[in-house]
């Protein structure tokens, strides 16, 4: 790896300051960063550590919303009483999510920030085309070995998958994003491939994830987050959905559903149109199978993810008739 | 150098053989006290990095190394420019041809991944980053990828590895039942948890060498020849190994450019090969296809099996992944043919992987078995022992021991097998189908010499000395064990010392075969040590035995004795003292007497020519297995989760059950990661192995494997090894992916016949 030079920050303000350099990148937990530089994709001039800024990691949960400190790590956050209680897919999208080892170090800033694992962004000594890290050098993953590449949100561009757990459960949950001087809605913060792929979310040089914001809501009390692979722990998702629901005092009717895929998309992905067709409904194992189908809607395949297309409504409606299980709305 | 002390453990018993005595270098693993090859420090050291070819055909035009030359601390750049001056070493089995240049850094690329240069730096992060400097001009020429390119052709048929009896074509046309299928394994890759790699130094025309190894003896001779120094010149250091499973029992191309490296600089060199260059610096295990037919009677009674596999190979060596290996031996057939092809394709020279050969022969055949027992409606555990072989069909030869029907019957009873329905998709809880399986599995007994020194020290410790190795497998655990029995000296007072080419020969640690070998020279030995006490307390003028009348002695718990428990009795210490003696030693080896010359010890320490297969006498002698396995598969996501295992073995005596039971069980694990996760993905445009590190190429964690429960119904057999032991390390793996697959197609109705079954296979 090439030489860097590094900058502890004594501040907010003097990382944000030193960021806006080119070739400058944070560095938190550094389970990404340690990653890709020894994979030859990241090559910063100058890493700025963040760790040591104090007020960045904590955890307040009160009846209006929990807020997560962007220095949090995802063990902590995964293991917190109250993130537990009252958002039990965002913990459970942690404590499913990478390695102990991993989750140990890992910050929750870092987590959103996470690059995909398409295994040609990440090999740049042998597939020199990749859009994300190169743009205009084309995508090596088209044609290629495409088992985990993205269904849904995908572009000429780029088919590699947002690889995250926590992101899926954030965005079912209108979650902001907090950048010191503007919130932006998770859903926002993250951005389609599109023909710039390498551009990945709305944060510009020089701004900082400081916190995450998660309102409280009587679907994010009663989530769950179901993840489904090959391997029992340390593998990215062949197909998650992050699910909450709220009914009506009759306690069969939806009042509010909140549904998000992933490890199907290339970025976190809120799958509205089937929260749509089940808001106002009474549920069934019908009707849910029927709207899970909704969150495919425009899914295109490249070869080998063909499967994921039928998987993930699976997923969906699972985990959706296992919440209402759960609550005692189905039998 | 390594001395293991030995300690006992909970409820270990008296350390003799046979018992559960826990590893002796458990503690040191554990607490980061031992020292693998890539951690031995070595003073003014160099380190190298490999560069690695990016296409999988043609030529290196040029290498343009100017920009990684002049980077900060590089020390040298090796490419296929350079002469190294290496001449190609003898394979195996001590074939070498004559005054061959030997170029690990070859012109002509013939795999992805590939060894094509190497920078030599200060530090292991200047060379890392110079590596990437470096620029590699190719001219492309068509590849082969993979067993289905339409340019693969038929490739070769192994005339050595055919087998056929009776009639096999004609007696499975006539036969009432006939089912035929295709069974497929993909590439799979051993990824032990230490990466490979070594540290080289030279001292004058000495070259001493770290590096893991499954054959110490056998890689010094590899390093010798390369480089034309005389054995004796070159060291193999060993201690500890982070896995081998096949993979660690021979020099590597990258070896031979660190040593080169070396020589050339005049300083160490040390080169860890990374995780994903593992993939291509050596062979996994190579991709495979066998079609099987069989022909039954409407009864299950077998009536022929005929067997048409391939494997892949490298473009440029042989290296056959043996689809019929297990195929003649497990079941009573009156007519079976077999035949292997070899089919090159541009790959890395596939390699050894725990039960090479009968691993996907297993999984061919045991599959088979069971799609024949659906067909005909029978259970599977009957149809099994309904043709059970008496003797080896193949060579005609009577069993030496062969308890498989016990494994099935034993290892039936502990499953509950007898509590299955038969119907696919029978088994259920809740949204999970629920199925059960059996694979039964083999490894043949090899044989081979090897030799072991004992030394008694004045304090009355001893030492047992080889140079066999070690890697998990229990070898300096279970030699404390045999030198503590011969010896009638406690666990406790013994010191091993192993994994090191200049100590006394040893066989390879593979094939299964180390611990039979090695524990019948240490018996020896020992024994031979035992003898020489006692005829010295008896003779010697200062022993105080030699007044006592006594005309032979007792050697027991460390104390020597006169038999009546009349008169002296003293410590070794007491002994060794009163005779004067610092150490007695005895080196005694398992040669065949009149073939105990230099050239008899450089064959069999340094080649595998001498090795005897199963059948080289009278006997066919085997380890056998058989698995019980349920899967729980949930219905709407294909996924399969291994919920229950039951295994039975005859590895004939367990010298120490507890290790090997650990080994067992890890060749189970190994089989699930196999049957349901393992598969080297390979872009097809470029051959390139895309899920070349830990995060992509998935084995089994924790959370995959479940409660599995291994029963031993072996008896000693004596004529597979001195002390009654069969094989043990690799017999566990085969089968368990047939089990899976058949558990499978029990729980879901759908046969997979290419593995791994990976959740979109099912639904």
């Amino acid at each position: 790896m090439r030489d860097f030079s590094y900058l502890r920050a004594s501040s907010a303000e003097e990382a944000r300051h030193a960021a806006l350099q080119v070739g400058a990148t944070l560095l938190a937990g550094g389970t990404t960063l340690l990653d890709l530089a020894k994979c030859g994709v990241i090559e910063p001039e100058t890493v700025v550590d963040i760790t040591h800024l104090s007020g960045l990691g904590q955890i307040a949960v009160n009846k209006d919303g929990a807020t997560i400190g962007a220095l949090a790590r995802m063990g902590e956050v995964a293991e917190h009483p109250q993130i537990r209680a009252d958002f039990p897919a965002v913990a459970e999208s942690l404590s499913l999510a990478a390695s102990a080892q991993l989750r140990n170090m890992a910050t929750i800033g870092g987590n959103l920030l996470q690059r995909t694992r398409c295994p040609y962004f990440r090999d740049p000594g042998t597939f020199s085309a990749c859009n994300k890290r190169s743009p205009g050098s084309g995508c090596s993953a088209i044609g290629g070995v495409t088992r985990n590449h993205a269904v849904l949100g995908t572009s000429d561009s780029c088919i590699a998958s947002y690889p995250g757990d926590l992101a899926v459960a954030l965005v079912a949950f209108d979650a902001l994003v907090d950048l010191g001087s503007r919130k932006v809605a998770v859903d926002e913060f993250f951005l389609l491939p599109g023909d710039t792929p390498d551009r990945e979310t709305v944060l510009e040089r020089g701004e900082m994830i400081t916190a995450i914001s998660i309102p409280a809501s009587a679907a994010a009390k009663n989530s769950t987050y179901l993840k489904i692979r090959d391997r029992q722990s340390y593998e990215f998702a062949a197909a998650s959905a992050a699910v909450g629901i709220e009914f009506e005092a009759d306690g069969r009717t939806v009042r509010n559903i909140r549904v998000a895929l992933g490890g199907v998309a290339t970025k976190p992905w809120r799958a509205r149109s089937v929260e749509q067709a089940l808001a106002g409904k009474v549920l069934d194992a019908d009707a849910v199978d029927k709207a899970s189908r909704l969150a495919v809607e425009g899914a295109v395949a490249h070869g080998g993810n063909h499967y994921k297309i039928e998987l993930a409504p699976r997923v969906v409606a699972r985990a959706i008739l296992t919440m209402a299980q759960n609550m005692g709305v189905l039998a | 150098m390594t001395i293991m002390e030995t300690r006992k453990h909970g409820d270990a018993g008296d350390g003799l053989l046979g018992t559960r005595y826990s590893r002796l270098d458990g503690k040191l693993k554990t607490t980061g006290g031992a020292t693998y090859a890539l951690e031995h420090p070595v003073k003014n050291l160099t380190y190298a990095v490999l560069v690695q070819s990016t296409i999988p055909a043609g030529r290196v035009v040029k290498v343009d190394a100017t920009q990684a030359a002049a980077a900060p601390g590089v020390l040298m750049v090796l490419t296929p420019e350079d002469d190294l001056g290496l001449k190609v070493a003898s394979d195996w089995y001590g074939n070498r041809p004559e005054n061959q240049p030997f170029n690990p850094l070859p012109r002509d690329v013939s795999f992805n991944g590939q060894a094509t240069a190497a920078v030599i730096a200060e530090t292991l992060e200047q060379a890392t980053e110079a590596a990437r400097l470096v620029k590699v001009s190719y001219e492309e020429t068509p590849p082969v990828m993979s067993l289905d390119d339409p340019n693969a052709g038929d490739g070769k048929v192994v005339d050595m590895l055919t087998v056929a009896w009776g009639d096999a074509e004609a007696a499975f046309a006539e036969a009432p039942v006939k089912i035929e299928a295709e069974y497929r394994t993909p590439r799979e890759y051993h990824v032990p948890i230490e990466p490979h790699g070594l540290t080289v130094k030279w001292e004058g025309d000495f070259l001493t060498v770290w590096e893991p190894s499954q054959w110490t003896h056998g890689m010094a001779r590899t390093y010798a020849e390369w480089f034309g120094i005389p054995y004796e010149n070159v060291r193999i250091v060993s201690p500890f190994i982070g896995g081998g499973f096949g993979s660690k029992a021979m020099g590597y191309a990258y070896s031979a450019v660190a040593a080169a490296a070396a020589r050339t600089l005049g300083r160490p060199v040390k080169l860890a090969v990374t995780r994903p260059q593992t993939f291509t610096a050596y062979g996994g295990r190579a991709a495979t296809k066998q079609t099987i037919r069989i022909g039954a009677t409407e009864n299950g009674v077998l009536q022929a099996i005929v067997h048409n596999g391939a494997s892949e190979t490298s473009v440029f060596a042989d290296f056959p992944e043996q689809t019929g290996a297990a195929t003649p031996l497990l079941y009573a057939v009156p007519n079976l043919s077999t035949r292997h092809r070899l089919i090159p394709v541009n790959t890395v020279t596939p390699g050894a992987l725990r039960a090479p050969g009968k691993n996907p022969s297993a999984f061919g055949l045991e599959s088979a078995i069971e799609e024949l027992a659906y067909a005909i409606g029978m259970d599977p555990l009957e149809l099994r022992l309904k043709n059970y072989a008496d003797h080896d069909y193949q060579s005609g030869k009577p069993w030496s021991t062969r308890r498989l029907r016990e494994a099935l019957t034993e290892g039936a009873e502990a499953f509950g097998w007898s509590r299955r329905s038969h119907a696919p998709r029978s088994m259920r809880d809740g949204r999970q189908l629920v199925g059960w399986g059996i694979g039964c599995g083999c490894f043949p007994v090899l044989t081979a010499a090897s030799e072991a020194l004992i030394r008694v020290l004045g304090d009355g410790s001893v030492e047992v000395v080889s140079g066999a190795i070690d890697m998990g497998q229990g070898t300096y655990t279970i030699l404390a064990q045999t030198a503590a029995e011969a010896l009638g000296v406690p666990t406790e007072q013994i010191a091993v010392r192993l994994g090191d080419s200049s100590l006394p020969g040893a066989t390879v640690a593979g094939g299964s075969m180390l611990a039979g070998a090695i524990t019948g020279a240490v018996h020896k030995a020992a024994t031979a040590a035992r003898e020489e006490l006692i005829g010295l307390a008896l003779n010697d003028a200062r022993s105080p035995f030699r007044e006592t009348g006594a005309n032979t002695l007792t050697l027991a718990d460390g104390r020597i004795a006169v038999p009546s428990g009349e008169g002296p009795s003293l410590t070794l210490a007491e002994l060794m003292s009163a005779l004067g003696r610092e150490s007695i030693e005895a080196q005694r080896n398992t040669l065949p007497e009149g073939a105990n010359g230099p050239e008899d010890h450089r064959r069999s320490w340094t080649t595998m020519a001498n090795i005897q297969g199963p059948t080289a006498g009278d006997l066919s002698m085997h380890s056998w297995c058989a698995h019980f396995v349920e899967v729980k598969v949930d219905e709407d996501f294909g996924t399969v989760r291994v919920s229950r295992v039951v295994s039975a073995f005859d590895c004939g005596r367990l010298y120490n059950p507890k290790l090997a039971e650990s080994q067992w069980r890890g060749g189970i694990i190994m089989g699930i990661g196999q049957a349901l996760l393992e598969e080297g993905l390979v872009d097809a445009r470029n051959g390139r192995v895309i899920n070349n590190n830990l995060g992509d190429y998935l084995v089994p964690t924790n959370a995959d494997v479940p409660h599995i429960q291994v029963i031993s119904v072996g008896i000693p057999d004596h004529d597979a090894s001195v002390l009654g032991g069969k094989g043990v390390g690799e017999v566990g793996i085969v089968g368990v992916a047939p089990a899976i697959a058949n558990a499978v197609f029990h729980a879901t109705g759908k046969r997979v016949r290419d593995l791994p079954i990976t959740l979109e296979k099912l639904i």
